[in-house]
Formats: C-alpha cells, structure tokens, sequence
C-alpha cells in the first residue's frame, strides 16, 4: 500500500481544535440549520463522487480510485453542478452543509477537505443574496462577536480606494508597481499574466486593508473573472460576482448565475483549453449539468461559504486547524 | 540541478533565486476566492544574509541551492586565505575574507566551526555560539571589583577586540557570545 502524509505519526492523535471550539462549531451548525429552515430553504445532500469535474483553471479536484485499479470519480471541488441540476428540476430555493476536497490547498487558512455552505435563491440577483449572506452571518454571530456595519464596495472602487489603480484598465506593469510600493515581490513571470496579478493585489493589498470587524462584499468583479456568474453588458462589462470579506479573510463567493447553456458550455471549454496550455489535469466536464441548464435552470442566485472560516472567526482563530477536530496531517 | 516545487516550499529549503543560494525561512499559502493560489515566503539570501518576502504562483518550480553545512576544523590563515578541514576525509577548503567575514573574531586554530558550502565552495563560516579564547593584552585587574560593574577592553588570541569586566587579567581565558560578541564569563 502506498503511505500518505497524514498516516505518519501516532503521537499527535488529539484533535487540534480544542472541545469547547468543537461546542461552538456544533451550536454553529444548529443556527444554521434554524436559519435555513425558518426560510423556507430545503436542505439537500448531493455525491461527493461524480463522473464529472471543475473545470476551473484554479482548482484542482481530487481523484477517489480502487485500490491498484481503475479511477472511480472525482472527488467535488463544490456541490455546485449537482444542485444545478436540482434547480433545473423545479426544487426551489435549497441549501447544503457539504463537504468538499481541493487539492494543493493547505495553509493557515486552507485545508484540503473542508465545509462548504452553499444556497440558492430562485429569482433573485446578487443585491438580495448579499442581503441574505450578511443576516445569515449575524444570525451565527450570536454565538460570538458581532460584526460591525456592512459595507459593500464595487471591485472598481475597492482597487481604487485601497490599491490606487482601475482594475479595468490598468496594465500588468502598473498592477505590478502598485504590488512593489505595497511591499510584495514577485518571483517569475508573473506580468504576462494580468488576472493572475489582479488575484495577488486582491489578497495581498486590498484584502488586508479593508475593516476586519465589518462585513464587506466586493462586487461586479472583471468580466475575466466570471467564473459562473453571468456577465452584465456595460462599459466596461461586468460579472455579477461577489465575494465577502470577514476578519481580514473571503469567507463567501456569490454569483447570479450564468443560465446560457451554449454560453456555459463555451466557458467550459475555454477553461480545459487553458488547463492543456498548462500542462494541468482535464477533468471531463460536465454534460449532465449542461443538459440540465439546456432544459431550463431558473434564473437565480448562489453563494458559496467557507463555514470553517466562520467559525474561525467567531472562535477568535487564527489558524484553520483550530476549528477542525483532525485536519490534514493529523487523520 | 533538482527542482523543488512550490508545494514543497517549507522552512529550511535552500532554493536558488536569481543566480544567489536562499534559504526559506516562513513560507504562508495565499488564495484568493477563486484566482490564482501563491506562496509567500520569508528568505535569506546566503550570501548577503538579507531577509526578503518573494511571491511565487503556486505550482512554478524553482531551482534548488545545492548547500550543505558541514561541521570543519579551522587550520590557519595565510594571510590571504583561511583553511578548513573536514575531519574524517581530511578534505581541505580555502575561504577568503568576504566568506569568513565576521567569523574571523572567532576563529582559533583546532577549533571547529560550521561552514556552508554551496555546490562545493565555501559560502558562509559560522563559528560556534560560544567560544573560549585567551586574553593576550588588557589593562592590569582590579582586585576585588566583581560588584561595580565597570568594563574595559581586552585583546584576544584572535586578535578581536572585547568589553570584559575590571577584574579580569591578561592570560586568562574567557567565554564570549559570538552573536552579540559579549564578554559571558571567566574559564577556570
């Protein structure tokens, strides 16, 4: 049998979150609960195993394989496209507490295998979920400190006002200053990939300087940074994505989703094509979900949220393995 | 030359970065939403000793720093050159005074150091944490005086320069800090 790194010591057997955190997390996940279900909002549960994968050039799925045999499935990044397909068949509004897998993911605020909260609102856009996601987050800050006041600031503005370029504009070698003067450097050939340099000035300039009590969603991200969000025609285009900020962290990342079958299809592809361009692994996209959004996916609103990270915040923790009773390396 | 990838990058890798051998000293995985994942690290560039933080997009591979620290016997000096051995292969490496730099205060013949090399040359000496050396010329003691406090200086075997307390002697050998180059105590 091959040995993996979390089967190498026997010392360390106790979990890393302390049991009075373990409480917090289990009163956390009754509010949450409560909070969905005084909604109106169904709970489901989809396979974490799929004959399909994330395409996304960012995330890296995980393979569940037979021992010496043949690859089983992957192993979900997100329950995203299962309950897509849910929607697409008249379910309604719906929710998930769901365990997800991210390889190449490990850090003071990443874990490979962590709890991803996600919901969806059938007919609502990304204002009103917004909404939702920061009365979701101060129903669960009962159990701790409360936030302060919401804040919401568009992409363009938050670059603007914390990082002094237009992100929809400026060019890799501005971003690249901008980075320089903040006191971050970069190693390689990072200025030919402008997203890339985009993603770094986001976590490493404005990330840092926006208020860690208050609750702040950045919206209206780069058409380039869509992901599944539908993009609103405009000058400059924009995604309608956002993103939530807490205790100096993302914890949340919404979309108003992309309901073009052809459209999604297309982003599909482009992403396997970049994926190739780069040597990365190409998981089979998803058929069963084009087909579903083909049928008709209700135009809606989704978030995804990091409860690991909630709960971080709501312990006081500054590091993952603080809320999680064994994380990788200890299981 | 291997490579080393970033998801192997953790404190105390020694990788190379722009021609010069580093070491990692901190290294913090970033990821924002749903971009790019990068790590910064923290480190040391070998051969200047300055600390810097670097941000690579995870998944590049960066070059490893052949170096290894090997524990060495001072020889002598020649006057241009400071000769170590490897005791067991009796394998012998010359540094000049931009390697020794500092370490050179510390240094007496027979003593045993750490030496860095890097793809087999001498990079960095770093002498013990503690050494013993003789005093060859201070001001004569003061008997009695352990309580006042008063300091004057004092020439080592080695030729460096210290502050040690008024009652010691010339002849005696004393203990010393190499980190902060300060007088510890008396050696009987």
């Amino acid at each position: 049998m091959p040995t993996f790194p979390g089967s190498s010591k026997d010392s360390d057997w106790r979990p890393s979150a302390s049991i009075e955190t373990l409480r917090l997390r289990a009163r956390l996940l009754e509010r949450t609960r409560a909070f969905f279900s005084a909604r109106g909002v169904l709970e489901v549960e989809t396979a974490q195993l799929s004959a399909a994968a994330a395409t996304d050039l960012h995330l890296e799925s995980l393979v569940a394989q037979r021992p010496g045999g043949a690859p089983l499935g992957w192993l979900h990044t997100s329950p995203e496209f299962p309950m897509k397909r849910l929607l697409a068949s008249g379910s309604g509004d719906i929710w998930q507490l769901a365990r997800v897998f991210r390889g190449g993911e490990c850090g003071q605020r990443h874990n490979p295998e962590f709890t991803l909260l996600e919901w969806y609102r059938v007919g609502w856009d990304a204002a009103a979920l917004m909404d939702e996601v920061e009365a979701f987050v101060r129903s669960l800050a009962g159990e701790g400190r409360m936030p302060g006041e919401g804040l919401r600031l568009s992409y363009g503005e938050a670059f603007m006002r914390h990082a002094g370029f237009d992100p929809f504009t400026a060019g890799p070698g501005e971003i690249l200053r901008s980075l320089a003067v903040h006191g971050v450097a970069v190693a390689g050939d990072l200025g030919e990939d402008r997203d890339a340099c985009l993603d770094l000035a986001l976590a490493t300039i404005v990330e840092p300087a926006l208020d860690p009590a208050r609750p702040t969603f950045i919206y209206d991200f780069p058409a380039s940074h869509a992901a599944l969000a539908r993009i609103r025609p405009g000058e400059p285009p924009v995604a309608e994505r956002f993103e939530l900020f807490l205790g100096g962290m993302e914890i949340a990342n919404g979309f108003h989703e992309l309901t073009d079958a052809a459209e999604q299809a297309a982003r599909f592809a482009a992403d396997l094509a970049a994926r190739r361009a780069r040597g990365l692994a190409e998981p089979p996209m998803d058929r069963r979900l084009l087909a579903a959004i083909a049928h008709g996916l209700p135009a809606c609103a989704g978030v995804a949220l990091g409860f690991d990270r909630l709960v971080m915040i709501l312990a006081g923790a500054s590091h993952i393995d603080e809320v999680l009773a064994f994380p990788w390396g200890h299981c | 030359m291997a490579n080393y990838s970033t998801n192997e990058f953790k404190s105390g890798l020694k990788i190379l970065l722009d021609g010069d051998p580093c070491v990692i000293l901190e290294n913090e995985f970033v990821k924002p939403g749903k971009g790019q994942a990068f790590n910064r690290v923290r480190i040391r560039n070998l051969k200047t000793g300055r600390v810097n933080e670097k941000t690579f997009k995870s998944n590049e591979s960066v070059e490893s720093a052949d170096v290894m620290d090997t524990d060495m016997q001072y020889l002598y000096y020649d006057g241009e050159f400071w000769h170590f051995m490897v005791p067991g292969t009796f394998e012998q490496h010359a540094a000049d005074a931009k390697v020794v730099g500092e370490a050179k205060d510390w240094l007496k013949e027979q003593d045993f150091c750490q030496v860095t090399l890097w793809n087999g040359q001498p990079l960095l000496v770093s002498p013990p944490n503690f050494v013993e050396l003789t005093i060859v010329e201070t001001d004569p003691g003061v008997r009695g005086d352990t309580a006042t406090g008063g300091q004057k200086p004092a020439k080592l075997e080695t030729g460096a320069v210290v502050r040690v307390p008024l009652f010691i002697e010339q002849g005696e050998v004393i203990r010393i800090d190499t980190r902060t180059g300060a007088y510890v105590s008396r050696v009987k």
